[in-house]
């Protein structure tokens, strides 16, 4: 199959971006400045994200639709405000994880952002399980473009006048040289930010007007680091379907009512884990010396006794040292506990710790 | 001090007398990306040619070093594994890796001159 090209391609190729394919398409892994330099620049100032490969579906429907989609999503739908977002997961009978999401109520209907690798399987999951009933679209003629760091509002606002209204977790349309635009606050690295949906044919002169106002383009490499310092999910990683949002320690994104109620796919498994507890659950892990460990890594307990195993680990340039994430079994999983990774044969010791790693900095309300 | 004389897995090597110093290329450094960790063998431990002798990361994955010869370890470089950046900045002086005391002078013989490995490191990245 070909790959596929965003239509920012050209400038992150003008931009000395290095390329890779990541859910068949090529994106930017990192510029000329470095993973390490964009990180950085991102939790200074404002870093700027091509994140069109990700799925944006539209469902048009009115209170059916919301009632249709409370028995996929564990979330209070029927109650959710306009322009307000909620992130959830779409999950089979065993509360296994197809994919993670952020989805926003719209004028008629919602607005729903999938993962690029998810998004063709998503579709089709949701399409059968709304019996074809309402029109959906994978909206293939929007780019969107994340606009992360503290200085995004004030860079972004003279572009898109307005933004700087929104609170965080809630979106709105606005207008860029008259055509629509989607605006949410929110984002996936630990700072404030926006997500921009924008016609394709505008989105590199939206992009070059960012630049500047003074934000920069950074990779998918820098994009990883960010969210693994903020303690967030990739899919993929500590996400898939052998995980439930329970073992995911994501209990918080799951509406209570619902829970009480019971009627949503996944629900049996939910409230069933709530109950009784995990095996295993996702935790944060510091290694105790400069080791890297890495997604696969071996985890053991101080008898050294395998109890699980890393799913995302690198260097956090923020926090100057190595950090991760992954399973362990959950008489393991109180802060502070002591455990060992094996790296290249040896045992390195490391800590059960509190997520996130980096502190974050989200503006909860705006005009603050 | 000789020339410097470079391998095919991005090392390069000079000698005074019997003990040669040990690291990796700017080109090595720029394929890897910032590097964040680094991993030496240890002072008085013997390494064969090709052998892994230290491994680095990036903050994308790790890769190993190998010693383009062989010997006897008789000093490693400890200001880069407490600050590992110092690769990138200066990789081909202040950051060097590891001494040998070298077992076999004629297994230099096999290495590329600057030239060489200048071209060789062209094509590769192709």
């Amino acid at each position: 199959m070909e790959i596929k090209k965003t239509s920012l391609y050209q400038l992150h190729y003008d931009s000395g971006a290095k390329f890779v394919e990541f859910a068949g398409y090529h994106m930017p892994i990192q510029y000329s400045d470095g993973i390490v330099d964009e990180h950085k620049f991102t939790r200074s100032n404002a870093g700027i994200f091509d994140v069109s490969h990700m799925g944006q579906l539209f469902i048009y429907g009115n209170d059916d639709l919301a009632e249709d989609l409370e028995r996929v999503f564990p979330l209070d739908l029927k109650n959710l405000e306009i322009n307000h977002s909620k992130y959830s997961f779409l999950m089979n009978d065993e509360a296994g994880i197809y994919d993670d999401l952020i989805l926003t109520k719209i004028e008629n209907g919602f607005m729903i952002i999938l993962n690029a690798a998810c998004k063709d399987n998503d579709f089709k999951i949701l399409s059968k399980l709304l019996n074809d009933k309402y029109k959906m679209e994978l909206d293939k003629n929007r780019s969107l473009i994340a606009i992360q760091g503290p200085k995004s509002a004030v860079i972004l606002n003279p572009i898109i006048n307005g933004v700087n209204e929104l609170n965080f977790m809630s979106g709105s349309w606005f207008k860029f040289e008259e055509q629509k635009v989607f605006v949410t606050r929110s984002g996936y690295t630990g700072e404030d930010g926006f997500e921009v949906s924008i016609i394709n044919t505008l989105a590199e002169k939206f992009t070059k007007k960012l630049i500047a106002n003074g934000a920069k383009l950074i990779g998918l490499g820098a994009r990883d680091t960010l969210r693994l310092e903020a303690g967030l999910c990739l899919y993929g990683h500590e996400l898939d379907k052998n995980k439930t949002p329970v073992e995911a320690n994501l209990k918080w994104a799951i509406s209570k009512e619902r829970i009480s109620q019971g009627n949503f796919i996944g629900s049996r498994i939910i409230t069933k884990q709530l109950s009784d507890g995990v095996n295993k659950i996702r935790v944060g892990i510091k290694p105790e010396g400069r080791i890297i460990a890495r997604e696969k890594t071996k985890i053991f307990n101080q008898s050294d006794i395998y109890i699980g195993e890393i799913t995302s680990g690198t260097f956090g340039p923020s926090v100057n040292g190595p950090v991760a994430m992954g399973y362990v079994e959950n008489d393991f999983s109180k802060k502070n506990t002591k455990v060992f990774l094996e790296v290249r044969g040896k045992k390195h010791p490391a800590n059960i710790c509190g997520l996130p790693f980096y502190k974050k900095s989200y503006v909860k309300g705006a005009n603050k | 001090m000789s020339d410097t004389k470079y391998s095919k897995e991005h090392e390069w090597i000079t000698f005074e007398g019997d003990i040669a110093t040990i690291g990796i290329t700017k080109h090595a450094t720029e394929m890897l990306g910032d590097i964040v960790f680094a991993e030496l063998p240890e002072k008085g431990i013997s390494v064969e040619k090709d052998g892994t002798a230290g491994v680095v990361e990036s903050t994308k994955a790790a890769s190993d070093v190998y010693t383009p010869i062989s010997g006897e370890v008789v000093d490693t470089n400890q200001s880069i594994v407490d600050d590992p950046s110092k690769i990138n900045e200066d990789p081909e002086g202040s950051a060097w890796f590891f001494k040998l005391k070298m077992k076999d002078k004629a297994e230099l013989d096999s290495l590329m001159n600057k030239d060489e490995y200048d071209k060789f490191a062209k094509e590769s990245a192709n």
